[in-house]
């Protein structure tokens, strides 16, 4: 345990040394201060004139509203028609049928959004074609779109800036100087752990034993790095990073790990250098550690420590809740991992969440939904933005002064639009809990007739919150007991994957832009302080007491009586 | 078509031959010259091949048996369980493993059973064990192959894998190379 607990922290620094590097890369980039004559240079030269966008020119946020709307449209029609006709497509060597309608719908959905909630299996729902033509894609495009938004909130709060820039140059230059490198380097360190990159169909396989069976493989080496980069989460395999096809072994464990934070984390450093103030980077990035950190350790403890049902048997539980766990990352690992996806919205998994212990869901469900522990890349600075309007504006209330952020004083729009946009966060899973609850009361033999629950009780009702939770936070992590391939279940949690992404997208968007137009004040003693650690843990306190308070009674409904029911 | 769709797919086209033509291509390129061309990590053994990462069912009392599956070790249908730690059925099936290991290895104490060789993986192709659920198994397989306890002792401390640099990670056993290794006696 303790080898581990040093092992961990050592891992945990090895993102910290590559992210702050990479933060002032990025930097430079989003300056386009990056050298002008390069053979990037001229490609992204070329990209421009053909895109006819002006490299140095600014959009105003009709115009960048309009532009992405428009772009994910497109990957929309894009990735739903090439769904529904998968199986007529090439490369599909082990013949998967194509998408019913909503299911590609679901799907498509889910990678523009890049939540990556998959409700079909990569091994037999989906071809190579689509693997790599639609879900590889997608989840680098979607990647690059949120990040570029979150540079162009960055970019309105600076000082003399005022300015959103162009989506399409951000857009572009996040593709081809930060995200293809990085999948490169990434794809090539999988391929060497063994990870499988052919376009072979299944193979046949006899067992030492001499049983015979298919082996489903693929392109998975080009798709698993940015799943990981882009915060998006969609598996090549069903079991995701359990299968040991997309994690063969513990260093490839680590590289996961490492990958899943290291953008999230730059983002950040990337914020203090390019606002030309450290210290409120630092601020935030405490407060995310601390956040990952509470969010961590009680997930940790409660797999470690084991199922108290299943050590009454008398067998040796020393090495914890190893059901839905893989031996190469043992109890400890696996809930260090989790912790992480619950917070960045990567959502992978190296163990099979539903089997994990009920005190185990309530840290994932609350880092899922403030979704700005780090967060997603990009979004995660958008989730923290409107807690921290709302904190600078208790904080302000509470000592008498004017709500400043960042030299910017924050008018009643904003206010009225931060409030909004972190409400309905909370709202939307619940509600929809609320009726899919109604739906299976009023269905007579619901159990039998729906089939949606595989463990009845309130694990159940559990397992229906982590999904909409998840959906809206774009996490895409799931329970996956319930049988979540029908009608119902696809287009319920497109609504709220839906919601969950563009909701907060341009609803910050328009402060940051309205904030941006207003006079810049400069620090005086009449302000409050944002930089300091003081303002953090009110920031912390204000996050973590928005979301308990709306989800508590859903917590006592679901894993805290599960808890007590199992250990009484 | 207005201008802002036409930049749109234009867009989208740039970042199809980026994404899913030419990085895939270049990884494919580099899969082809590393070992195994990109397939997996394989070990042939008397002429066959195996996926040394892809956990099988050992099901034949005279081989180290791996992790229960729920899938069964159908590697073209990867899975686990999904069941929650307070399920009934789940507890008796837990239970009902550890009974028919206690009938197949009957000088084994209760307590010694590590809870991973009694609970599912996540994967359901899990290709390891624990260190101790190997050793329990060694009289079993001691007494069907006529060998003597203190050879399959040895066999299973070098096919022990140790931590990443000592630190980082679980010790584990890869149940086919120590099966392998145990064929070749």
């Amino acid at each position: 345990m303790v080898i581990d607990i040093v092992g961990s922290v050592i891992l945990f620094f090895v993102v910290v040394v590559l992210a702050w590097p990479l933060g002032k890369y990025m930097n430079k980039v989003y300056k386009n201060e990056v050298s002008g004559t390069g053979l990037l240079t001229k490609i992204e030269l070329k990209i421009f004139r053909l895109l006819k966008v002006n490299p140095s020119g600014n959009m105003n946020i009709r115009q960048y509203l309009v532009a992405f709307a428009l772009i994910n449209g497109v990957w929309l029609v894009y990735g739903f028609c090439i769904l529904l006709i998968q199986g007529q497509s090439f490369l599909n060597p082990a013949g998967n049928p194509s998408m019913e309608w909503t299911l590609a719908l679901h799907s498509a959905i889910s990678f523009i959004t890049s939540t990556n909630q998959q409700h079909y299996s990569g091994e037999t729902g989906a071809t190579y074609f689509s693997q790599i033509g639609v879900f590889t894609l997608l989840q680098f495009v979607s990647a690059a779109a949120s990040l570029s938004v979150g540079v162009a909130i960055i970019r309105c709060l600076k000082k003399n800036g005022q300015q959103l820039g162009n989506f399409f140059v951000d857009f572009i230059r996040s593709c081809t100087r930060i995200l293809f490198p990085l999948a490169l380097v990434v794809g090539m360190l999988f391929i060497s752990r063994g990870m499988p990159m052919t376009f072979d169909g299944p193979a046949r396989v006899i067992s030492l034993q001499g049983d015979t069976t298919l082996l489903a493989t693929g392109p998975v080496a080009a798709m698993v790095p940015i799943k990981e980069l882009g915060s998006n989460g969609g598996g090549y395999f069903g079991t995701n990073n359990a299968h040991p096809f997309e994690n063969p072994d513990f260093i490839s464990y680590m590289v996961h790990y490492i990958i899943v934070l290291l953008l999230p984390m730059a983002f950040v450093f990337f914020i203090g250098y390019f606002l030309e103030n450290r210290k409120f980077s630092n601020m935030i990035f405490g407060v995310m550690t601390l956040g990952l950190l509470l969010v961590t350790i009680p997930i940790v403890w409660q797999e470690t420590s084991g199922n108290p049902l299943v050590s009454q048997m008398g067998i040796d539980t020393r090495s914890g809740n190893m059901e839905g766990k893989e031996m190469r990352f043992g109890s400890y690992y696996t809930g260090f991992y989790t912790g992480e996806n619950a917070v960045v919205p990567a959502g992978t998994i190296t163990a099979m969440l539903d089997s994990y212990q009920p005190l185990s869901a309530i840290p994932m469900l609350i880092g899922m939904q403030v979704d700005g522990f780090f967060g997603g890349l990009g979004t995660g600075l958008i989730n923290i933005f409107y807690y921290l309007i709302v904190a600078v504006f208790l904080g302000c209330q509470m000592i008498g002064r004017t709500p400043i952020l960042l030299g910017r004083k924050i008018g009643l729009v904003e206010m009225q639009l931060a409030t909004g946009v972190a409400v309905l966060q909370l709202m939307v899973p619940i509600v929809l809990t609320a009726i899919a609850c109604f739906v299976m009361n009023a269905t007579p033999g619901a159990n039998n007739t729906l089939g949606w629950l595989g463990n009845s009780g309130p694990h159940g009702f559990t397992t229906i919150f982590y999904e909409y939770v998840s959906a809206t936070a774009g996490n895409g992590s799931g329970f996956e007991a319930l049988g979540d391939n029908t009608v119902y279940w696809n287009l319920t949690t497109s609504l709220a994957m839906l919601t969950g992404r563009f909701v907060p997208i341009v609803g910050v968007l328009v402060i940051a832009y309205l904030l941006s137009k207003r006079k810049y004040v400069e620090s005086s003693a009449g302000v409050l302080k944002t930089e300091t650690a003081t303002f953090g843990l009110f920031l912390f306190m204000v996050i973590i007491l928005l979301n308990a308070l709306s989800t508590l009674p859903v917590f006592a409904l679901g894993p805290l009586q599960e808890y007590f029911q199992m250990n009484h | 078509m207005n201008e802002n769709v036409l930049r749109a797919i234009k867009v989208t086209g740039v970042a199809i031959f980026l994404f899913a033509i030419l990085l895939p291509i270049i990884l494919l390129g580099i899969a082809y010259f590393a070992p195994n061309h990109g397939k997996g990590k394989i070990i042939e053994y008397k002429g066959q091949v195996y996926y040394s990462n892809i956990g099988q069912l050992f099901s034949a009392p005279k081989y180290f048996s791996t992790r229960p599956s729920a899938v069964k070790y159908n590697s073209n249908a990867s899975g686990g369980s999904n069941k929650g730690p307070s399920n009934t059925l789940y507890l008796l099936e837990v239970q009902s493993r550890i009974d028919s290991f206690l009938l197949r290895n009957p000088d084994v104490n209760k307590a010694m059973i590590p809870v991973d060789l009694v609970t599912a993986s996540g994967s359901g192709l899990d290709p390891h064990i624990s260190v101790q659920a190997a050793l329990i198994q060694v009289k079993r397989i001691a007494k069907i192959r006529n060998l003597q306890e203190l050879v399959l002792n040895q066999l299973i401390e070098e096919n022990t894998e140790k931590p990443f640099l000592e630190v980082f990670g679980p010790e584990k056993i890869n149940v086919l190379k120590l099966n392998i290794a145990l064929d070749e006696l």
